[in-house]
């Protein structure tokens, strides 16, 4: 089972494959991998990433645990599955990056202080609550996060845009106040609580 | 052969296709019969149809026409309408030549009818240096095929040319049949879905060979000495058991396979010290005595982990070990790895690669290796080091771009494969040539040498086949994959080049038929490839010769040997039919019935030679008849004009190319020689492998005649020309036509 704790990889040995293939979202498909590099060739985001999906790939069969989970990497996909589309091996790459951003997080390796896990939490909290998402608290979440003047200042430059939306009745005030729920709030709770559980029995156990 | 009939020429003037519009075909008749002095002469309006060609074929029948002179199109179009085994032909190139080539409109008339009138002269002055071609008489009828090697390729091409009904002569240096493919436990799969090693099927291919009415196998048996041609080969069988044995075949497949990268040149990577790396060939052993069991390494522990090594001592740059990539390996060590994940999933097995290079349908034996989770890692190993009871192994990591190490139990290092292909025939001559001077060493060296010697030919220029590159019996790799350079004999399997079984088999097919081609020339009289049914044969006049053995060494197929008196022996069924010997031969003492030192010469000088106040020159295309000359016809097919002062003379090779006629042709007013030959070198593509190469050199050596002579060197020029140079060649010409006016004319011109 899945534990923050390091399990002893050695090096370009099958250990941590063997860890990925049994515990990540499409982790099955990284044997597959040719090393061609065409994923990081048509990645938009690939200079802005540390290691493309091709490293990343190579790094699990290097046995390079701690690296590749605690790596922002797959946090930067963006899903524009240009690279699914490309890869010669027809890996699902996209589903393999979410599937390891994902691990990490159960593991608690996730790197701290970044904005697409953060906003990912914010967005999974926030709808959690209702069943629905609550755009006022979503759009203050992004707008203060960086702090209170930051916040005032990306208001101040959004406010056209803001008004628009409330003339048009588009955007209400008063769903800062708690906001409506959805209609069967029960039924998703039970979703949710159902998808943590099959979440926890790990992969193997699906 | 003795002319039974006498001469009588006739030629034939077609005004079809445009000729006549363009040209006056009533001045090239007349032009025929006053300067050719042709017996008849005939006009036709479309001398291909049904009704012209009857009407030439009545001259023959009736008319007791010998010699047949076609002022028509290209020698290389309408060839069936105009074949008359029973006639000597010249073709006069007035449609590719000359229609088509020279520019349009009435400006150029005059120079057009000149260059038809020209080429007319020359088809009438070539027609009466030739004579019909009967065949070699040296007609040898052996259709026995001589296998040398009972591997895969070995039992493929006898088994091929037996069932083509051919008699078949197996030799095999071992007590077994089997060669390598005896030594697998499986092999790479050959059949969909391209997803398992396969069994060799070796046993079956060997039973059905034993069991071949036409096929006699000899085990433990080498060949020490073979002599002759195609057709009639001598070969001396030595056995390890009885006497030695003699057999007269007609051509010969060597299929003498490979040996192994010797392991022990690899120490940095632990080859021959470490106990626990092996070669790809030392873990077919393990395999074997697993019999698809758990894998055990030498000291009987099971292996847990295994990593391969690609390229060991191959693709080297460092001149320490073989270039060249041997193209199996990356499969190969797919497939042993498989061996190991077949038997139980949990081991490990790592690939550690540059270029994974798998040919023929490996993506699909790679993709499958992938699935059944095999390691693959692009990087190079720089060490193995003893480590625990197995080995580490050190290397850069490409993708990640950092030094790196993994341990195993087990190491393979895939080495490449080195070809049996037998004396190198370079230091062959260097040897015998200071053995020849007295040096004893060098005749102990020359002993050894003897010893490697796969054929023992007894020719005069060496006894193996020649290597091409690396140690290999290949030829032509780029236009005929399986000629090599002695008639008669083909070079099948990883003798060739590297190779697997797959590429084997189809290889050793492939030289099957090759041989069983070259036997049923010889029977016939016919030269074999290229020129493949040609029945002319080289014919040399010895009471004329110098024995200055220039024939003999440049031969490019060793088909001259020498007698004892230093004279040169044709060997006709040997013989490619190029003319380098007659090209050579400063005496000009070699011909051919239908191309002779006589039979260019004369065209050279029946032209019209304008006068030097003319502004006319005159320039001599002397172009290969295999590339460049039907790059010119192309180019007249598409129209792509050049300049009408040159005259072309088609030529069987450049080697061909005797000095006299540049010499002749200078004297004769010419304003310059244009040679035009085909690639040379180590990618050459020369149809005769040496002959553009022995042209250049020969070539080099004419600008000290030039001096003599008191001509600008610029007046003999050579270039390699390819069949695809339809555009570049008419800009060729027409540069060096610019090159010549700008010279100047010829000072020879008033001499002549």
């Amino acid at each position: 089972m899945s534990s923050g704790t390091a399990t002893p990889a050695r090096p370009y040995q099958a250990d941590f494959l063997r860890e990925v293939e049994r515990e990540v979202e499409g982790g099955e498909w990284v044997r597959m991998c040719m090393q061609c590099g065409v994923c990081a060739g048509s990645c938009p985001f690939g200079p802005h990433w540390e290691h493309s999906p091709q490293k990343i790939f190579m790094m699990i069969r290097a046995g390079q645990r701690e690296q590749v989970l605690t790596s922002e990497s797959m946090w930067m996909c963006t899903s524009c599955y240009n690279c699914v589309v490309r890869c010669p091996r027809e890996l699902p790459i996209t589903t393999i990056m979410h599937g390891l951003a994902s691990y990490s997080q159960r593991l608690g390796l996730a790197p701290k202080m970044q904005p697409t896990r953060d906003f990912s939490l914010a967005f999974y909290d926030n709808f959690k609550r209702t069943g629905r998402v609550n755009e006022m608290k979503i759009t203050l979440w992004v707008y203060f996060k960086d702090g209170f003047v930051a916040g005032l200042k990306k208001a101040w430059a959004m406010r056209h845009v803001g008004f628009g939306l409330l003339k048009a009745g588009r955007l209400n005030p008063l769903e800062i106040l708690g906001g409506h729920r959805c209609k069967d709030s029960k039924g998703i709770e039970a979703m949710l609580a159902k998808v943590q559980q099959i979440e926890q029995r790990g992969k193997a156990g699906r | 052969m003795a002319e039974t009939k006498t001469m009588k020429t006739a030629a034939y003037i077609c005004s079809g296709c445009g000729i006549g519009d363009k040209l006056d075909t009533k001045q090239l008749a007349k032009v025929a019969q006053r300067e050719g002095k042709m017996a008849l002469v005939r006009e036709h309006a479309f001398l291909c149809s049904e009704e012209g060609v009857q009407q030439i074929r009545q001259d023959i029948a009736g008319e007791d026409v010998t010699h047949v002179m076609i002022g028509a199109c290209s020698r290389r179009t309408k060839t069936e309408a105009f074949h008359f085994p029973e006639a000597a032909v010249a073709r006069a190139n007035l449609r590719e030549g000359v229609l088509w080539i020279v520019a349009d409109g009435d400006a150029h008339d005059e120079v057009r009818q000149e260059m038809a009138d020209d080429y007319v002269r020359m088809g009438c002055a070539e027609l009466k240096k030739l004579k019909l071609p009967v065949g070699n008489p040296a007609r040898a009828e052996s259709r026995r095929i001589l296998v040398v090697g009972g591997g895969v390729s070995g039992l493929t091409a006898a088994l091929e040319a037996a069932e083509a009904g051919y008699d078949v002569v197996l030799v095999e240096r071992g007590a077994h049949l089997g060669g390598w493919a005896a030594r697998l436990w499986r092999r790479t799969p050959s059949r969909e879905p391209y997803a398992e090693p396969q069994e060799t099927g070796l046993a079956e291919l060997i039973a059905r060979v034993n069991a071949h009415a036409q096929i006699s196998v000899r085990l433990g048996s080498t060949v020490t000495e073979t002599s002759g041609a195609p057709g009639r080969f001598q070969v001396r069988i030595a056995r390890e058991s009885g006497p030695a044995v003699e057999e007269t075949v007609g051509a010969i497949v060597q299929a003498s396979g490979f040996a192994t990268y010797d392991l022990a040149r690899l120490p940095e990577f632990g080859g021959g010290s470490h106990p626990h790396v092996v070669d790809q060939a030392g873990l077919e052993a393990l395999a074997l005595a697993a019999q698809g069991g758990p894998i055990k390494r030498a000291d009987g522990q099971p292996v847990r982990s295994v990593v391969f090594i690609q390229c060991a001592g191959q693709r080297d740059t460092s001149g320490k070990h073989l270039p060249y990539c041997s193209g199996h390996c990356c499969s190969t060590s797919i497939k042993q790895a498989m061996y190991f994940k077949n038997a139980d999933a949990d081991v490990d097995a790592l690939i550690l690669y540059t270029d994974l290079r798998v040919p023929g349908m490996g993506e699909d034996f790679y993709r499958s290796a992938q699935h059944k989770g095999v390691t693959f890692t692009k990087g190079q190993a720089s060490a193995v080091e003893a480590s625990g009871s197995g080995a580490r192994v050190r290397f850069r990591d490409f993708i990640l771009d950092q030094d790196a190490a993994v341990d195993a139990d087990l190491v393979v290092l895939a080495t490449g494969q080195v070809a049996n292909a037998g004396v190198d025939l370079d230091t062959w001559t260097q040897t015998v040539t200071e053995a020849e001077s007295g040096s004893e060493p060098a005749k102990a060296r020359r002993d050894e040498l003897q010893k490697i010697s796969v054929l023992n030919l007894n020719y005069r220029q060496g006894p193996d086949l020649p290597q091409l590159k690396h140690g290999f019996a290949d030829s032509h790799f780029i236009c005929f994959p399986y000629e090599t350079r002695r008639t008669g004999i083909y070079a099948a399997g990883p003798t060739r080049r590297p190779m697997d079984i797959a590429q084997s088999v189809e290889d050793a097919t492939g030289a099957a038929l090759k041989a069983i081609q070259a036997v049923e020339n010889a029977a016939r009289g016919a030269a074999a490839h290229p020129r493949s049914g040609d029945l002319s044969y080289p014919i040399v006049r010895l009471e004329g010769c110098t024995q200055c053995k220039r024939c003999t060494v440049e031969c490019p197929f060793g088909a001259i040997d020498e007698d004892e008196r230093r004279f040169p022996v044709f060997n006709e069924s040997r013989c490619r039919r190029c003319g380098t010997c007659m090209g050579a031969c400063p005496v000009r003492v070699i011909s051919f019935e239908n191309y002779s030192v006589d039979s260019v010469g004369a065209q050279i000088k029946a032209v019209d030679m304008p006068d030097e106040f003319s502004e006319k020159p005159r320039i001599l295309l002397l172009a290969c008849e295999n590339d460049a000359y039907p790059a010119l016809d192309m180019a007249g097919l598409q129209r792509r004009s050049h300049s009408a002062f040159v005259r072309v003379i088609p030529v069987r090779c450049l080697g061909s190319v005797n000095t006299i006629w540049i010499t002749d042709a200078l004297n004769g007013g010419w304003d310059g020689v244009m040679m035009l030959g085909c690639k040379k070198g180590d990618d050459y593509q020369c149809h005769f492998v040496k002959g553009s190469e022995m042209a250049y050199y020969r070539m080099s050596k004419v600008g000290d005649t030039l001096t003599q002579l008191g001509l600008e060197t610029e007046r003999v020029v050579s270039h390699e020309v390819a069949i695809t140079d339809v555009e570049r060649l008419p800009r060729l010409i027409d540069d060096y036509v610019a090159q010549i006016v700008a010279i100047g004319m010829s000072p020879m011109k008033s001499f002549a």
